[in-house]
């Protein structure tokens, strides 16, 4: 299992999504989050996108005002998680069209489904948008 | 409608709670909302449970507690229709906190599910019991997966690969009936399956040592052909990324083979053609390319020897650390700490690198690169580097100075050739980053400083050189100080010089300012100036010239606030004025400490030793003079017993000292008063808070010299010491007055303790984690029956948690345990856990209270079991 957690987080540091593959309570997913958000906040463009945190490697990628942070163990290729992060964003930008950090916001499930499709226990299922997106637009048109 | 179910939509709910301005505010809504989707709950209101499950997922976002809405999701799991099904799944996933019970309830729900006829709620059902299945229903639903594993539908196929890596983690005994099924998904051609079916063969081969050598046997040739169509294969748009063919399936292909190839040759042969085409031929200008190539460096590492390939991934990682992008530098330490275990030369070739990015301005790089070069350094370089390293240290960011410091003292002290140059180095260290670095560290500093006698006057040269120009570095401020005590002589007449020094000019109230300074600094804390005023009393030996002016510094800190200073301040005042004649003796240059015993000592008080008690048996006091300890262990606030003391006749300077006429009576307790002397010398001396077992065996006298009106002048100074207190004063107080009243009362010990109900506590036990206070009471008109209020304090860094104490008792006496106040006991000492018992003797006035103890707790996760007997309560309880 190499994804532990993911949390979209925005430039003030409010959590907008978090999923975690492993059983935390509540008081330690808050402080989890942050401790990792203040870390990666405080770090610049140049630096590089990977922050050791804990027993945690935190690979994260900013995307305008939203930071995506997705946590993994150390055994986990990096550069791997940086290409998932863009896969994700490209994913959310087909659906929503320019995905902004109101789009998650509002639409919590549907980026929740969306992540559940790539996703599971920790690994990647899928990495076709196409197929990641097919049964949310099912459920669109049903609806 | 029902008036509690809130009509707010989700849209409504995130607007308000986003427009509040204050953290007391959200609060506020988010209490409203949930105290109105609760009552919706409550009032089995089906309307709107699909919005609540929504607007509850948000709040658990946001970090609230969210429980009471499980059950809601097992409802909606339940509900027919699918977009209730996918909310409910959802939210299960996403709310459930591990409770057994609700796993075991939507177990029958998910079983159904699986065998639902459309095939999204099939996907569902396998997605939630892929990410939060237990051991149970991985066991129930194990078959049902297996079938589905050869679903006509790919999607579903994918997501029961995944569903399966569950149920082996959990059920490890169930790998072996997937081994085929999962064989069989790596002859698939949808790339999600093939993505999960080769991660499930990843996990088989972790588990199940037959599914290795399955797939060895029958995949790889497949799994060769795979990569290799996949490295060829043509612009396929659904899955490229910036011109590269699915690289995740090309990192998870290249992860099962270096698991397969992993410590088996001829696997290992199979693959190289293909590892060395994907290292060749794979793009290393976009990330998704240097993934690739990174993982199959990762795999070459892994398989077995091949000496060409080996050369090919060393290259791409001297490429990757050259490169600009941090990302890529940082994965190219990452990888070179791997290298480095099987060709350490070739890592050494971009020694300079590396070195560089110690000193990048990036944090993580930094963080990496530095374990690398401590991993990198031998005897040969570790001048070189350490030079490097310590001349970063000056200009490096403060936060990283703890890291470095820890690494730089790590190396010194493994790699060090000569004592000189360790002496050196540790000196820089501590200039530059004293106020970072942990106590053994300078603690084994002077150890090795005492161990080099012929290096003590340049150590104190270079100290007091360094200390003139880093004097905030407290840790570096405390070995000077002890160095300057020690060998104070040595600064002034430039004794021992080396070739390689300038002679200095120091003169003995130079020497003395150096000390007064360190004291009179705000920023000192107790240890420096409880040091300094050591120092201060062995210079007024060394400097006789200067004693005057030496006595009235430590005059002025008698009326320190501070108990172990003013005690210090007071003993050593009387020493320097009244016992001129033993002075000299009593601060003697310290005894060589042992080198062995420290570093054994600091062995075993690594964080991860399993139980110190073990180690160290707990000392137990018990009114009877302990063996003698070395005052100089105390002083470095060592707690070992075996270094051998000194003065062989540290009982007799004592008498000196405090003119006590020898015993009136030669009892056999004659000796035992020499051996206590001893104590007192090292309870002089010693630094820190005077070890309880020394002191305690005074606590008899201090009862007995209340009775005992003689005390010496300098008792009036203080108040009389109220036996009942049960911090360390009475304990201090109580050396005090042994000090002065001598040991004449210590014989008269039954007479004290006949004056009231009150008696003192005890320090029933303690080791070096643990203490255990006793403070008694008699219930009036029962004089057999004593109540014992135990008080327990944790000296470790660690909590203890499921701490229970037991205590078992002779025949004659009964106890009676009450409940304890609470079963976790913080770390240092920040609070504690009291226990009260009675305790009634039928022997009452014949026979004083024994007991044995027992105290199991939970520190660090390990069971500890500390034992031991209670023998010094007072006489007549």
């Amino acid at each position: 299992m190499g994804i532990r957690f993911v949390l979209m987080v925005n430039k003030q540091g409010q959590t907008r999504l978090a999923q975690y593959y492993e059983y935390l309570n509540i008081d330690e997913r808050r402080a989890l989050e942050g401790e990792i958000v203040r870390k990666c906040l405080a770090r610049n463009e140049q630096q590089c996108s990977f922050v050791e945190h804990r027993n945690y490697k935190v690979v994260y990628r900013r995307y305008a005002s939203l930071f995506f942070l997705v946590g993994v163990d150390k055994e986990e290729n990096e550069l791997a998680i940086l290409e998932f992060i863009h896969l994700l964003v490209e994913t959310m930008d087909r659906h929503f069209g320019n995905v902004c950090e109101l789009d998650i916001m509002f639409h919590l499930e549907k980026a929740h489904f969306m992540l559940e499709e790539m996703v599971m226990n920790g690994c990647i299922v899928e990495t076709s948008k196409a197929n990641i997106l097919s049964p949310i637009q099912l459920i669109d048109k049903a609806s | 409608m029902n008036p509690f179910s809130s009509g707010t939509r989700l849209r409504d709910m995130i607007r308000a709670i986003r427009a509040c301005k204050t953290a007391a505010e959200e609060r506020a809504v988010v209490r409203k909302e949930c105290a109105s989707i609760r009552a919706a709950i409550s009032e089995n209101d089906h309307d709107y449970s699909h919005r609540n499950l929504a607007k509850l997922m948000f709040i658990h976002m946001l970090g609230y507690p969210t429980h009471f809405g499980q059950m809601e999701c097992l409802k909606l799991i339940a509900s027919p229709g699918f977009p209730e099904k996918r909310i409910g799944y959802l939210g299960l996933m996403l709310l459930l906190d591990e409770r057994q019970e609700v796993l075991m309830l939507v177990t029958n729900s998910i079983k159904q599910d699986l065998n639902h006829t459309n095939q999204y709620i099939v996907g569902l059902a396998l997605c939630a019991l892929g990410n939060i299945g237990s051991a149970e229903m991985a066991r129930d639903l194990a078959p049902d997966v297996e079938r589905l594993l050869q679903f006509r539908d790919p999607n579903i196929r994918k997501k029961a690969a995944l569903c399966t890596i569950r149920i082996i983690k959990k059920v490890p005994d169930l790998a072996e009936n997937f081994i085929n099924p999962a064989a069989a998904l790596l002859k698939e051609k949808h790339h999600g399956v093939l993505l999960t079916g080769v991660q499930l063969c990843i996990d088989l081969c972790k588990v199940s040592n037959e599914a290795l050598e399955y797939l060895r046997k029958k995949s790889i040739v497949g799994l060769v052909k795979l990569l290799r169509d996949l490295t060829n294969s043509p612009y396929a748009p659904e899955y490229d990324v910036s011109g590269i063919t699915d690289p995740f399936l090309h990192i998870r292909l290249l992860r099962l083979l270096r698991a397969l190839g992993e410590g088996d040759a001829d696997a290992s042969d199979n693959m190289n053609d293909i590892l060395a085409q994907v290292a060749t031929k794979t793009e290393s200008n976009k990330n998704s390319g240097n993934a690739i190539l990174y993982e199959c460096v990762a795999a070459i590492m892994s398989i077995e020897e091949n000496g060409g390939l080996r050369v090919l991934a060393v290259n791409i990682l001297g490429r990757f650390l050259s490169s600009r992008d941090n990302n890529i530098r940082y994965v190219a330490l990452n990888m070179l700490m791997r290298a480095m275990a099987l060709d350490s030369q070739a890592v050494q070739r971009h020694r300079a690198t590396i070195l560089e990015c110690v000193k990048d301005p990036d944090a993580s790089i930094r963080k990496r690169a530095l374990e690398l070069v401590y991993l990198l350094v031998n005897e040969n370089n570790v001048k070189q580097l350490t030079k490097e390293l310590v001349d970063y240290l000056e200009v490096s960011d403060p936060e990283f100075k703890g890291d470095l410091s820890a690494k730089i003292c790590s190396i010194v002290e493994k790699f060090s050739p000569e004592k000189i140059w360790y002496i050196d180095q540790m000196l820089k260290v501590l200039s530059e980053a004293g106020n970072y670095v942990k106590d053994d560290v300078w603690h084994a500093l002077i150890v090795v400083i005492t161990n080099a006698p012929n290096l003590h006057g340049y150590t104190v040269r270079s100290l007091h050189r360094a200390v003139q120009t880093a004097s905030e570095q407290e840790t570096l401020v405390r070995v000077a100080v002890w160095c300057i005590g020690e060998y104070g002589d040595l600064l002034i007449n430039n004794a021992g010089m080396l070739d390689v020094e300038d002679p200095v000019n120091v003169t003995e109230a130079d020497a003395v300012d150096v000390v007064e300074t360190a004291i009179g600094r705000h920023s000192s804390d107790l240890t420096t100036r409880a040091m300094c005023l050591s120092a201060l009393l062995k210079l007024s030996s060394r400097f006789p010239s200067c004693s005057k002016r030496i006595n009235d510094i430590i005059h002025h800190h008698k009326q320190s606030l501070v108990l172990e200073l003013q005690q210090r301040a007071i003993e050593f005042n009387s020493i320097i004025e009244k016992h001129e004649n033993i002075r000299s003796a009593l601060v003697e240059r310290m005894p060589v400490l042992d080198e062995a015993t420290f570093s054994g000592r600091r062995a075993g008080s690594m964080p991860n030793a399993v139980s110190t008690s073990q180690g160290a048996p707990p000392k137990i006091p018990n009114g009877v003079a302990k063996p003698v300890s070395a005052p100089l262990v105390d002083l470095l606030d060592f707690s070992s017993d075996d270094i051998p003391i000194s003065g062989p006749s540290g009982g007799d300077f004592l008498q000196d000292l405090l003119g006590v006429d020898v015993s009136p009576t030669p009892l056999p307790g004659t000796n035992q008063t020499n051996k206590s002397g001893n104590d007192m010398l090292l309870d002089l001396l010693s630094i820190g808070t005077p070890p309880a077992q020394s002191s305690s065996s005074m606590l008899d006298i201090l009862s007995s010299s209340q009775d005992n009106q003689s005390s010496g002048d300098l008792l009036g100074k203080l108040s009389t010491p109220s036996p009942s207190v049960q911090t360390s004063s009475p304990v201090a107080s109580s050396s005090m007055m042994d000090l002065l009243d001598g040991f004449g009362a210590s014989q008269s010990v039954p007479v004290a303790v006949t004056n009231g109900p009150t008696y003192p506590s005890v320090v029933a036990f303690e080791s070096s984690s643990l203490k255990v206070t006793f403070n008694f009471s008699k219930e009036p008109g029962s004089p057999q029956t004593t109540l014992i209020e135990a008080q327990f304090t944790n000296k470790s860094p660690n909590m203890y948690s499921n701490f229970v104490f037991q205590a078992a008792v002779p025949k004659f006496l009964q106890l009676h345990l009450d409940p304890a106040s609470s079963n976790t006991l913080p770390a240092n000492g920040d609070g504690s856990i009291t226990q009260r018992f009675r305790v009634s003797n039928s022997q009452h006035g014949k026979k004083s209270l024994v007991m044995r103890v027992r105290i199991n707790y939970k520190a660090n996760d390990k069971d500890v079991l500390e034992e031991g007997q209670i023998s010094n309560f007072p006489r007549d309880l």
